[in-house]
């Protein structure tokens, strides 16, 4: 087959198949030269498989990958070959490494000669940071950045190479909106160069501000390349879901409120609460049945409060009562004794223990708390896992498939039947929804109204202010590390809140 | 522009901002560094007698030449992530191999050295391959080597022996003096410091070594894939290769350090070289090499070398010179160098994560 003129990319009918699930079947997708293209699918659909097999990290079963400027199918074996060919990728994950400098992650692995100079390699790469304002030095040990600055690094590494082919796969995650503005910015620019560009997200407001062209998967099927003009945001998303949704913005008002006995003490209250993850004392409470939030930009210390509540930071002040009653949370075990459970924000940290089943995954929480020395049967953890599996629609091949082979929402929804599993009385979800897809965040809202109907108390963090507003029926406003305002009611929304955190009329 | 900024700034702070913006690998390095001279200079302060002689911290270089190369390889292969245990073993085998070709078969030097170099390769080959091809945890493929190297040397010969080739034995007795140092002894006659050949070939490859892991792009790939295996695959990185490189070399450095040890003690025996590659590791560990990969450098490994065998020197002088305290000894100061080595990094962490 010839490659079309300004044709870039072309991948054509790609199979894949893993252990127990056909990954990808039949699909084609096509990349021209000065567009960006985005890539949209549910988890699972199978977004970041084609693009594995892309960039060499996964083989194909079936199927062939044309590229521009070279005759009939081109054989890409490792990550390697890709980048010789002029594909560059920034991966969810971020995939450089920690104890090596920025200089040396920007440079190595992509360099000709044996001997280095690193002195051009620091300058060159402190010319690259400051053109992009990303806040780091060349010689700086990149473990010693934080996370969105680490993910900059990554995407002025992928950009930096003379590339036709450009993915991006969910670069925007770990990146506040100033730092998104940059990379909307850099895309535009190397569009204009002539560059294709891969484009991975869930935000769907993200595609809409800058991609020129859609392709949506479906459970490792296409479903079809769309014109963005052509496809409102109601139908991408039932295009992605295959259904059509339910109207997203009104599930709150289905959702009874819980009705709370109004003398009741609240299910957790504290005082001047305060960590050794740099945040300051705060107060804190929450009543039976009802869904509080913490809000805020990345780092103002959303996370830090419900880790202190939890004990997974070390509590260095401050008093916590549940039910009326002092208790001390000294360390995670403690607070799950107490009914507490914590969903945390990195799954893969704090989550997954990859390589058990999802059914161990599952029971793993309900059997700390019940000692190792009285395990559960067979039968039973098979019941456990079967049940949650149902209830919460997780898609796996089997109840004991390693949790690792799952997609992100997947395992985020074993995370989430793990900590249900417990039957807490307090559940705190450390952004549930970040990085899986729309159907998903839907399902994971809707449950938690559900849960707090039935009597759950439930903090719910996301750095989506509109799933906020949503759920929650309290807001924790928090900057620079410190609990700022508390909005309830009319003041939930986006205006508000967006004032609140910003600093008033400023 | 970006480079005024840094010198303004480096300038600006202090000493100990300067640290904390090392990367880990120069800081452990600075520690090892540091520790070793406070070290040796107590020693020369308090304990006087042998240690004000130059000649005392030469010997120690002689008695330990071997003992850096293998811990070299050592060190390579930790920084990329594994760990070779063989290298003792490949020791014990070269130099029975290297004395039974000189003593029984009549050989000359060369060959002899040609066959050492061919018994580490041959170790590093085949481990290389089933640890980067095979994907065996190095721990088990180099376990299995150690006891194929220290069987193969009771075949090749069962009883220890010493060398009495002319040749080299003169190459044994070769003493290279260091110019400008020296001491007079009892009979007032001035008496040069001086190293063995080993010495110089040590030294040699850690220079060679220290080139390679700081300015090519190989020495850095060895980092990157010690640090991050996927990371590194993803950046373009042929993590396969590179691990094998790394055992490759490895066992390249413990044939070299197998003829050195063995030029040092002149005998061949299968109990030549017992527990060397645990004093290889001990000895890239002080030198701020990390077991978890990804940090390291051979110069702190020589260090390492150094102060493990400059604490039992100072053990063994102030009295206690059986020889279990040597085993203690080590102990201790292993126990020293990774408290000093986890505060230090625990410190760095906070502060950075203050900030």
């Amino acid at each position: 087959m010839e490659v079309e003129d300004n044709i870039v990319l072309k991948m054509r009918n790609i199979h894949k198949i893993f252990p127990g699930v056909r990954a990808l079947q039949g699909v084609d997708f096509t990349l021209r030269k000065g567009e960006i293209h985005a890539l949209m699918g549910e988890n699972g659909a199978g977004k970041s498989t084609l693009i594995k097999v892309l960039t060499g990290v996964y083989g194909k079963e079936e199927g062939d990958i044309f590229l521009e400027g070279t005759e009939g199918p081109v054989a890409i074996h490792s990550p390697q070959d890709a980048q010789n060919m002029g594909i560059s990728t920034v991966y969810q994950e971020i995939t450089l490494c920690p104890n090596l400098t920025v200089a040396e992650n920007m440079f190595i692995g992509r360099t000709k000669g044996t001997v280095q100079n690193w002195k051009k390699m620091n300058a060159d790469t402190d010319r690259i940071l400051q053109s992009l304002e990303v806040p780091a030095k060349a010689t700086q040990q990149l473990g010693t950045c934080s996370l969105a600055v680490q993910q900059m690094i990554a995407i002025a590494r992928a950009v930096d190479m003379e590339c036709k082919v450009l993915i991006l796969d969910e670069p925007t995650s770990s990146l506040d909106e100033q730092e998104v503005e940059k990379l909307f910015k850099l895309m535009r620019d190397l569009r204009a160069k002539g560059v294709g560009i891969i484009f991975v997200t869930h935000f769907l407001e993200q595609v809409y501000e800058v991609c020129d062209r859609i392709t949506v998967m479906r459970d490792g099927k296409l479903v079809g390349e769309y014109e963005i003009e052509n496809l409102p945001r109601v139908q991408l998303v039932s295009k992605m879901l295959g259904k059509e949704v339910d109207d997203l913005s009104d599930i709150k008002s289905e959702a009874k409120a819980y009705e709370a006995d109004k003398g009741a003490a609240p299910v957790l209250e504290a005082e001047g609460l305060v960590s050794n993850a740099g945040i300051k004392p705060f107060d804190f409470h929450i009543n039976k049945g009802e869904v509080n939030g913490f809000t805020g930009l990345l780092g103002s210390g959303r996370s830090e409060c419900v880790r202190a509540i939890f004990g997974a930071d070390r509590v260095t002040g401050g008093k916590v009562k549940m039910k009326g009653k002092d208790v001390k949370i000294a360390k995670p075990l403690d607070a799950m004794k107490n009914g507490i459970a914590y969903l945390p924000e990195d799954r893969k940290v704090d989550g997954i223990v990859g390589d058990l089943s999802v059914r161990d995954n599952i029971i793993l929480a309900q059997q700390v708390l019940k000692g190792f020395f009285k395990p559960f049967s067979k039968a039973e953890a098979n019941k456990v896992a079967d049940e949650y599996i149902k209830l919460l629609n997780i898609k796996t091949a089997s109840k004991d498939t390693p949790i690792k082979s799952l997609s992100g929402g997947n395992q985020q929804k074993v995370i989430l039947a793990r900590w249900l599993f417990t039957h807490p009385e307090y559940l705190i979800l450390d952004e549930p929804t970040r990085g899986i897809d729309v159907g998903t965040k839907v399902d994971i809202q809707k449950l938690v109204l559900k849960l707090a109907s039935e009597g759950m108390s439930v903090t719910f963090i996301s750095s989506e202010l509109d799933e906020m507003i949503r759920t929650c029926s309290r807001l924790i406003v928090m900057r620079d590390r410190k609990a700022v305002g508390e909005l309830t009611g009319d003041e939930l929304n986006q205006s508000t809140i967006m004032n609140t955190i910003a600093g008033g009329d400023k | 522009m970006a480079k005024t900024d840094k010198n303004t700034t480096s300038a600006g702070k202090g000493l100990s901002a300067k640290l904390m913006g090392m990367t880990d690998t120069n800081l452990l390095l600075t520690i090892t560094v540091i520790v070793f001279f406070l070290m040796y200079i107590c020693a020369v302060a308090f304990l006087r007698g042998g240690f004000l002689k130059p000649q005392t911290f030469f010997l120690i270089l002689n008695s330990n030449a071997a003992l850096i190369i293998l811990a070299c390889g050592m060190s390579l292969v930790m920084i990329t992530g594994g760990i070779d245990i063989s290298v003792g073993g490949v020791t014990a085998l070269v130099s029975m191999c290297c004395a039974v070709y000189l003593d029984y078969k009549g050989g000359n030097v060369f060959g002899a050295i040609l066959i050492a170099l061919a018994i580490g390769l041959a170790f590093g080959i085949v481990q290389g391959l089933m640890v980067a091809y095979l994907d065996i945890q190095p721990f088990i493929v180099t376990l299995a080597g150690m006891f194929f190297a220290k069987g193969m040397t009771t075949v090749v010969n069962s009883s220890p022996f010493n060398v009495a080739n002319e040749a080299f034995v003169a190459l044994k007795a070769t003493r290279i003096n260091v110019p400008g140092l020296g001491s007079v002894n009892k009979k007032g006659i001035y008496v040069p410091a001086y190293v063995e050949i080993g010495v110089v070939v040590a030294i040699l490859i850690v220079i060679v070594m220290f080139m390679v892991l700081r300015w090519t792009k190989l020495g850095r790939n060895f980092y990157a894939v010690g640090g991050n295996k996927q990371s590194a695959l993803m950046l373009g990185i042929n993590v396969k290769r590179t691990k094998f490189l790394s055992h490759l070399i490895c066992g390249l450095l413990a044939g070299i350090g197998g003829f050195v040890y063995f030029l040092h003690v002149g005998s061949g025996s299968p109990s030549n070289a017992a527990g060397a590659e645990m004093d290889a590791i001990a000895s890239s560990i002080i030198g701020g090499t990390m077991l978890t990969g990804g940090v390291g450098n051979v110069v702190g490994t020589f260090f390492g070398v150094l102060s493990l065998s400059t604490i039992q020197n100072i053990v063994s002088s102030i009295g206690f010179d059986e020889a279990w305290w040597t085993g203690i000894t080590k102990a201790a100061m292993l126990c020293l160098f990774l408290l000093v080595q986890s505060v230090v990094m625990s410190v760095r962490k906070k502060r950075n994560s203050g900030n």
